[in-house]
């Protein structure tokens, strides 16, 4: 059955475009989305509130198979954001993945061009834990020396593939890392390491 | 609009459009009180806040010319889910935010089929009776001013 979206949707959209918008210029800095009660399963809070504001009619998405199978989430989607949904991750503008482990490779995305790098796709992925200890070191561009993030689960080779995301700047993918209402970004220019240098 | 073509002898779809074709012309309170009929406050919930905003409407010069933009429109629109899950949708010109809530909720009513002949007979109806005897009297207005031309052709060769 069809839920509701954001209660107030002009501030509660402004907000959390503020706080993906922060995520992005920080890299790794875990910040707060709020102002959704509810969201369909298995589709989190703060992936779900993302996707409202981000995403519109002109914006491809596509879904992983664990979000595909329910059509709760797949309805909701197309109710309250209007954007077409895709099987095929290279049209999309938008992936949304709830199993990270099992997530395809980075290369079966739009990965953007050397004319036109901005066509390259943003992932959501859905974290179950997210701090800012261990794990992974950032650096870059946002980042004053290095961050510590960990993000669990991840699939085991992550911090290779972002290693090559990175190598293809200013092509690439921009990651968003979405625990239950907390986010943090990862976008490609962003250096990331699994030991302190 | 327009979509005649896409859904031959649909009933179910030219009904649900004549019951939303009543109630874009309606008056707020006529379907408030109508609904009255059918219980105090019908239980539902608002899938997306009743909103306000603007559609461009797109006009073509003797049906076969290219679209062109005429001008833009206020338009309130509601989606409303009843409790045996229906969910009715209004779209209604101006910004009465009230008549398009009670629209999304006639519409939803209408789909359902326990509450559509009740719908029918407490809503639409006293609607239709006032905007026929309306059209009617319009339409007797007219016709007493109606003048008829005529052409006499001259005899020419």
């Amino acid at each position: 059955m069809l839920a509701p979206a954001f209660a107030d949707p002009v501030r509660a959209s402004q907000a959390v475009f503020r706080a993906v918008m922060d995520a992005m210029a920080r890299p790794g800095a875990i910040v707060a989305t709020g102002g959704l009660a509810r969201a369909p399963q298995p589709l989190g809070l703060a992936a779900a509130a993302v996707a409202l504001t981000l995403i519109d009619y002109e914006t491809p998405v596509w879904l992983d198979p664990a979000l595909a199978q329910s059509p709760d989430v797949a309805a909701w989607l197309r109710f309250h954001t209007g954007a077409p949904l895709t099987d095929d991750p290279r049209q999309a503008a938008f992936g949304f993945i709830a199993d990270p482990p099992r997530m395809p490779q980075f290369e079966t995305f739009s990965q953007g061009s050397m004319d036109y790098p901005d066509r390259a796709a943003t992932l959501v992925l859905q974290i179950e834990r997210l701090s800012d200890n261990g794990g992974f070191y950032l650096s870059g561009p946002g980042i004053r020396g290095s961050r510590a993030l960990t993000a669990t689960p991840l699939p085991a080779d992550f911090a290779a593939r972002m290693r090559a995301n990175r190598a293809l700047f200013p092509r690439g993918l921009d990651i968003i890392l979405a625990s239950a209402t907390m986010l943090a970004a990862l976008p490609r220019s962003v250096h990331v390491a699994t030991e302190l240098s | 609009m327009g979509n005649e073509c896409a859904s031959p002898a649909n009933t179910p779809v030219t009904g649900r459009r004549a019951a939303m074709a009543t109630l874009a012309d309606a008056r707020a309170s006529e379907i408030a009180s109508g609904l009255a009929a059918l219980g105090d406050d019908i239980a539902h919930v608002e899938l997306r806040p009743v909103e306000t905003g603007l559609v461009m409407l797109q006009g073509r010069i003797g049906g076969d010319g290219a679209a062109f933009n005429l001008g833009e429109a206020t338009v309130t629109r509601a989606v409303v889910r009843i409790l045996s899950g229906e969910v009715g949708f209004s779209y209604v010109l101006g910004r009465d935010r009230h008549k398009a809530r009670l629209a999304a909720l006639c519409d939803a009513l209408w789909q359902n089929p326990s509450s559509r002949e009740q719908l029918e007979r407490h809503v639409l109806a006293p609607i239709r009776d006032r905007q026929e005897g309306e059209r009617a009297r319009q339409r007797e207005l007219t016709a007493a001013t109606r003048v008829d031309f005529f052409t006499l052709v001259r005899g020419e060769d």
